[in-house]
């Protein structure tokens, strides 16, 4: 018994520590460690640097949280760009008029909303996420674009600019308490909850969900709401880093958000992800923007070579896992 | 052998259950009792309302007539979660497993505990499925073993110790060893079995006779939707049952 006990053991040790689930960290190490060594007269290192690519990363990481939760139930999300460009026009016109409080309320209300929108008509028209959420990501970005005619709006409110953006708590900047406590909240939901279980089994096998009582509807539209409104958020983060909201904010972040969650260990067609592995591929991408740009590369060279980086990526942490 | 426990009320009473879809009779005037710790077969050829019958006795179809009592009272069954809750579970021929997840969190899916914190208790997950599998003696390599690296009669194994962990009256099992090799197939027979000592009805379909004699107290046999009638598995024979299935004299 105490033999059996013993493999057994040692059989769960070797299927947990796979090779897969080290992909993300292996890749974050070997881009640090080949910037550190090409930047280091350049200023790569500098603890300002890094704090940067954090405080850069945050709303890239918050949206990430939400699509590992989409896509652990088998679902995928388009529309969270151009949530995060209604959400901060949103907030931005609404604090103009109405003040803070009612800025964050019209921001996360508009993340919440399209979710709710996405996520009513995955779960109760039964039409498919991607479809719905590609629909839903043309019609918001032509929705940001009309909300204020292209024009920018500057967000002059203080209390909201620092709670959001520049401000600092002990000496810790706002954003990456926003980061922390994201993703803090997002790994307890997604492990530690029924909620985050029925999730992944709804991923894994939506009959067997189903069929245990799970009401898999109501799954379907939690995580789409969940995004939408952490995409509300992103917003919200973004209008209060640059203090203005434009319906270009969150255009290009589509692309990043799907790479940090693939790479960072969830699976494409649900069942199977990480929170954590979430933050450390949205940190590996942020990681990558900021050494592209200090090595000179002419913008158009650094999205050939980001898409280039991002295929490889992808390609080694999906290979065989399907298998 | 021991069969029906005379004198004992049967955990699971069927009468006069018919099943309309439309115009068409899926099943008519079916009856049948099953006992604490028996088991019952219930063959027929393709089409004959096998399925039609369990999804009614699992709650997925209402009848549309007659009535299902359970230990004496007359109760509806108008969902999978009213069945579940009345102390019947079921093993799908497909097994309604989530792949990816380990062998405890399926032996508890969608009916996690939690502690007083409301996150899962996965501990007790942890305790209880290996205490479970121990007693039904499923070899898998570890409770926290993910379900796709186990084997088909691994797998079944783990469907049929779920099913017996939240079953207090009655276990369903549709094809359990369809799918399965010959040792895979006699240790899943071996698990069964072994549900008799814990006083829960067993309903088994199975297309293999074979399997039907090793395993029944009784088989009930279907034909287009009419019962043609119940034996006792001690006092019939394949031939006899074949002839009923088929409808063919011999």
């Amino acid at each position: 018994m105490s033999s059996a006990n013993t493999s057994t053991e040692v059989g769960s040790l070797a299927s947990r520590f796979n090779l897969q689930q080290y992909v993300v960290y292996l890749g974050f190490l070997a881009i640090f460690l080949f910037f550190a060594f090409m930047l280091r007269d350049s200023g790569f290192l500098t603890v300002r640097n890094l704090s940067n690519i954090v405080l850069q990363t945050a709303p890239v990481t918050i949206m990430a949280i939400g699509l590992v939760f989409v896509m652990s139930a088998g679902e995928i999300d388009l529309s969270i760009g151009s949530i995060v460009a209604v959400a901060a026009l949103a907030a931005a016109v609404t604090i103009a008029s109405y003040g803070m409080a009612a800025g964050i309320v019209a921001g996360l209300g508009a993340g919440i909303l399209i979710g709710l929108i996405n996520g009513a008509l995955v779960a109760y028209v039964r039409l498919p996420s991607f479809l719905v959420t590609l629909a839903t990501m043309g019609l918001f970005a032509g929705v940001s674009r009309s909300m204020t005619d292209l024009r920018s709006i500057s967000v002059t409110d203080e209390t909201f600019t620092g709670f959001f953006g520049s401000g600092s708590l002990l000496g810790v900047p706002s954003l990456i308490w926003w980061t922390v406590i994201a993703i803090a909240i997002g790994h307890l939901v997604y492990r530690e909850t029924r909620f985050g279980a029925h999730v992944l089994a709804t991923g894994d096998n939506a009959r067997a969900a189903s069929v245990s009582g799970i009401s898999v509807p109501k799954i379907r539209l939690a995580v789409l709401t969940i995004s939408g409104g952490l995409a509300g958020l992103a917003g919200l983060l973004y209008a209060g880093r640059l203090q203005a909201a434009k319906y270009t904010l969150g255009e290009t972040d589509l692309m990043t958000v799907i790479a940090a969650v693939i790479v960072g260990g969830t699976l494409l067609n649900g069942g199977k992800g990480s929170i954590v592995g979430a933050l450390v591929g949205s940190l590996m991408m942020g990681m990558l923007n900021n050494g592209l740009i200090l090595m000179g590369l002419s913008v158009s060279d650094q999205m050939i070579v980001r898409g280039l980086i991002i295929l490889t990526a992808v390609a080694v942490s999906l290979r065989d896992k399907s298998r | 052998m021991d069969t029906t426990a005379s004198g004992r009320a049967p955990v699971l009473q069927l009468k006069d259950i018919r099943k309309h879809f439309g115009g068409i009779t899926a099943i008519e005037n079916f009856a049948l009792e099953i006992y604490p710790g028996e088991i019952v077969a219930l063959v027929g050829d393709n089409g004959a309302g096998k399925s039609t019958l369990v999804k009614i006795v699992s709650g997925v179809h209402a009848p549309s007539s007659g009535t299902i009592t359970m230990e004496g009272r007359e109760v509806t069954m108008a969902s999978a979660t009213m069945a579940r809750s009345h102390g019947i579970e079921v093993v799908y021929q497909d097994l309604a497993l989530a792949d990816q997840q380990t062998v405890y969190m399926n032996l508890f899916l969608g009916r996690e505990p939690v502690n007083r914190f409301g996150l899962l208790d996965r501990r007790r997950m942890i305790d209880e499925t290996d205490k479970l599998v121990k007693e039904l003696d499923v070899r898998i390599p570890s409770v926290r073993a993910t379900i796709r690296n186990l084997s088909g009669g691994q797998r079944q194994g783990v469907a049929i110790a779920r099913a017996t962990h939240w079953a207090s009256k009655l276990i369903l099992l549709d094809e359990p060893t369809a799918a399965l090799g010959v040792s895979e197939t006699a240790k899943v027979e071996e698990t069964v079995r072994s549900l008799k000592q814990r006083n829960i009805g067993v309903l088994i379909i199975s297309h293999s006779l074979d399997q039907v004699f090793r395993l029944a107290d009784r088989i009930c046999v279907l034909r287009r939707g009419r019962q043609i009638g119940i034996r006792n598995a001690a006092e019939t024979d394949k031939n006899e049952i074949i002839a009923m299935i088929t409808g063919l004299q011999h």
